[in-house]
């Protein structure tokens, strides 16, 4: 896509917000909000967006904005599109965005409720695998190996990163997908095919971290592109949670997992048995994947 | 009118009928169980008039309630007990917005060990969350409050809490007098309270802010709430005229020449009142509303009575420190010119009162200068 391609006017997103440099979060919204229209309402709970956003009566993003606690999400999300529709505004489209921490972890119940009752809205998670706007503690995002705030240098992140995937899959919402920046019309076709379903809906973006990461800030999609091409991340969608299809193709032969984590600073003093036991899981859940996309052929 | 034999739960489930509520969001927890069954029967018959929602937890009930009550929809949950625990960060988020949220909290126990019986540490751990606290004594009570509480947390933009006793009312039958959809109608409209999420319009809403805004916030809910008081006496006006009964913020029964009264809430207020042709010279105050708490009409009141001795009954107890009406009583009465003595009788576990509890805590006095804290179970 050329610079010149992007329709600014139904950008949602203003300049001058709080992201810090290179944040794929914020590229994340601004791609994710360019697809949905302008009839938007976002729940907000707490993570880097909270912070993003500004500070009241500023604001960065260019529809109402709904904070709420940490774990609650979900269930704001579903009170709020109910509550709309309630009031006869059912043409506005409800999106949730939540980070790692209040999807994987703290947000999970909330999110498998509403999910569960196949609420009417677009649940946004923003991945940069751990508590980011804390400064870097471990989630269960954090993938297996790397150096946290809460899981210094010797100890490194125990046990694997969740697949919220499979879970949200499980529920058998309508409609399932992940995306990166790195692939922004990849992610403007999932958000425009969301946005014509009913139901609950659910996205899951890799969002680079630069500060937290320990990368540049220039890295952002270099890194969102690699995690595709060596599988650590494979962009596909779920429908009614048994539909599984690969949206951008990745080489089966994929590039080695070293590629992604060799320009990390949290991967920098992982050892070498360390990054073959990633790379046996990434290879592992790439085949399980496999086995339900041509299953769903 | 229409009197029906109901328990102080189903009265609850149709007082919320009646009024006429966009959604409900419901979450089972004894003794509190009967309110959401007989909202969901309700909504089975197609009578609700709006949505029943079941969700997977108490926090998501309220946090369901605070998406739909900032996009302006009237709304409504209860709980009890552990279910308000577990709600306790959504308690505060919810007033912190100014949502006009209408909850329903049937005390009980809370754990450890498991206890069903109505404690009120449950409402009383969340008298500091901004929420208005309008403690019930009968059925009736029950179903004309929530019509109220309705009415005074639309005007003052405040989430209100209805409690009353578990098993005593929530699972007592009486006789209520159930008005018709069109008699309530008169009382209280459709919701006009405005939306905060305003689709097609910008708004940062409770995004973070600096200490000097946030003060300024909470002072305004403040001042907000100790309009309650005021506010309720003209809504029990306008609820007279309609209905023909009445309510105050705190009642009171006090005969001439009565130095004693005994100060408690909910149904241990109805115990006492049944108790009070038995006892000699023994007057009741009825705190009918705990927030705001309403010290100045309570000091005029002991005043206005020269009352020497109050003898709170507390069915609660603030580990530490001792029965938490009592605290509030003394902190009121701080100051005042001849204040009188206050003793407190310990209920906590949501121990029953006895008619010989009563007597022997009014007689404890003959012997000492000053009771202070007594156990209920020493005085059976």
């Amino acid at each position: 896509m050329k610079i010149d391609e992007l329709n600014r006017e139904s950008e949602m997103i203003y300049s001058g917000h709080n992201a810090c440099p290179g944040c794929g979060a914020a590229l994340a919204v601004r791609y994710l909000t360019r697809a949905l229209g302008t009839n938007l309402a976002v729940v907000l709970t707490a993570s880097c967006w909270s912070i993003i956003a500004g500070m009241p009566p500023f604001t960065a993003l260019k529809c109402p904005v709904l904070h709420c606690p940490f774990p609650s999400a979900g269930s704001v999300g579903s009170g709020l599109k109910r509550g709309l529709n309630a009031k006869g505004l059912q043409d506005t489209t409800v999106i949730v965005l939540a980070g790692d921490g209040g999807t994987f972890d703290i947000g999970l119940q909330s999110l498998s409720g509403a999910a569960q009752r196949n609420e009417d809205y677009i649940f946004v998670c923003y991945d940069n695998e751990a508590y980011m706007n804390t400064g870097m503690q471990s989630s269960s995002a954090t993938p297996y190996g790397a150096l946290t705030n809460t899981a210094p240098y010797p100890l490194f992140k125990e046990g694997q990163k969740k697949d919220i995937m499979q879970i949200m899959a499980a529920h058998g919402i309508p409609y399932a997908a992940t995306a990166t920046v790195a692939f922004p019309e990849d992610m403007e076709e999932k958000l425009k095919k969301a946005k014509e379903i009913s139901g609950f809906r659910f996205i899951h973006i890799l969002s680079p971290c630069p500060p937290g990461w320990g990368t540049e800030s220039s890295d952002t999609i270099h890194l969102s592109r690699l995690a595709v091409a060596t599988g650590f991340f494979p962009l596909y969608e779920v429908r009614n949670g048994v539909n599984w299809k690969m949206t951008v193709p990745t080489d089966e032969k994929r590039i080695p997992l070293n590629d992604y984590l060799s320009g990390q600073r949290r991967f920098k003093k992982m050892d070498e048995p360390r990054r073959q036991i990633l790379q046996k899981e990434i290879d592992r859940d790439w085949e399980s994947l496999m086995k339900r996309v041509n299953n769903s052929k | 009118m229409p009197f029906e034999l109901i328990s102080g739960s189903q009265a609850v489930a149709i007082a919320v009928q009646r009024v006429g509520v966009d959604l409900v969001a419901a979450y089972p927890i004894t003794p509190q169980t009967a309110i959401v069954e007989t909202l969901a029967s309700i909504d089975a018959k197609g009578e609700l008039g709006g949505e029943f929602v079941s969700v997977e937890s108490e926090y998501a009930a309220l946090a369901f309630c605070k998406g739909a009550a900032a996009a302006g929809a009237r709304v409504f949950t209860a709980t009890s007990s552990h279910g308000l625990a577990y709600m306790h960060e959504m308690i505060h988020w919810c007033s912190g917005a100014r949502l006009p949220i209408v909850m329903v909290n049937v005390n009980r126990a809370i754990g450890a060990p498991w206890c069903l019986d109505p404690d009120q540490g449950d409402s009383l751990s969340q008298r500091d969350t901004g929420w208005l606290q309008i403690y019930c004594s009968s059925a009736q009570e029950v179903f004309d409050t929530v019509l109220q509480a309705f009415a005074l947390s639309e005007e003052l933009l405040l989430p209100s809490m209805v409690i009353y006793d578990g098993f005593y009312i929530s699972h007592t039958y009486e006789a209520v007098d159930v008005p018709e959809k069109q008699i309530v109608r008169r009382f209280i409209g459709p919701p006009v309270f405005p939306a905060q999420v305003k689709p097609g319009s910008l708004g940062n809403l409770h995004g973070l802010t600096t200490s000097e805004t946030q003060l300024g916030l909470i002072r305004r809910r403040h001042e907000d709430m100790l309009r309650a008081p005021a506010l309720f006496d003209q809504i029990n006006d306008r609820f007279a005229q309609i209905f023909g009964r009445r309510y105050k913020v705190i009642d009171s029964v006090i005969p001439p020449g009565s130095k004693t009264v005994i100060l408690t809430v909910g149904a241990t207020a109805e115990t006492v009142r049944w108790c009070l042709p038995k006892l000699k010279d023994i007057g009741l105050i009825q705190l009918r509303m705990f927030r705001p708490f309403p010290a100045e009409r309570l000091g005029s009141l002991l005043k206005a009575h020269e009352v020497e001795r109050v003898v709170v009954i507390d069915r609660n107890c603030s580990v530490g420190m001792g029965g938490i009406f009592a605290q509030e009583l003394r902190a009121a009465i701080y100051g005042m010119t001849n204040p009188p003595a206050v003793d407190d009788l310990i209920l906590a576990g949501g121990v029953d009162l006895t008619v010989k509890m009563l007597e022997n805590m009014l007689d404890s006095r003959s012997a000492e200068s000053r009771v202070g804290q007594k156990w209920g179970t020493d005085l059976q």
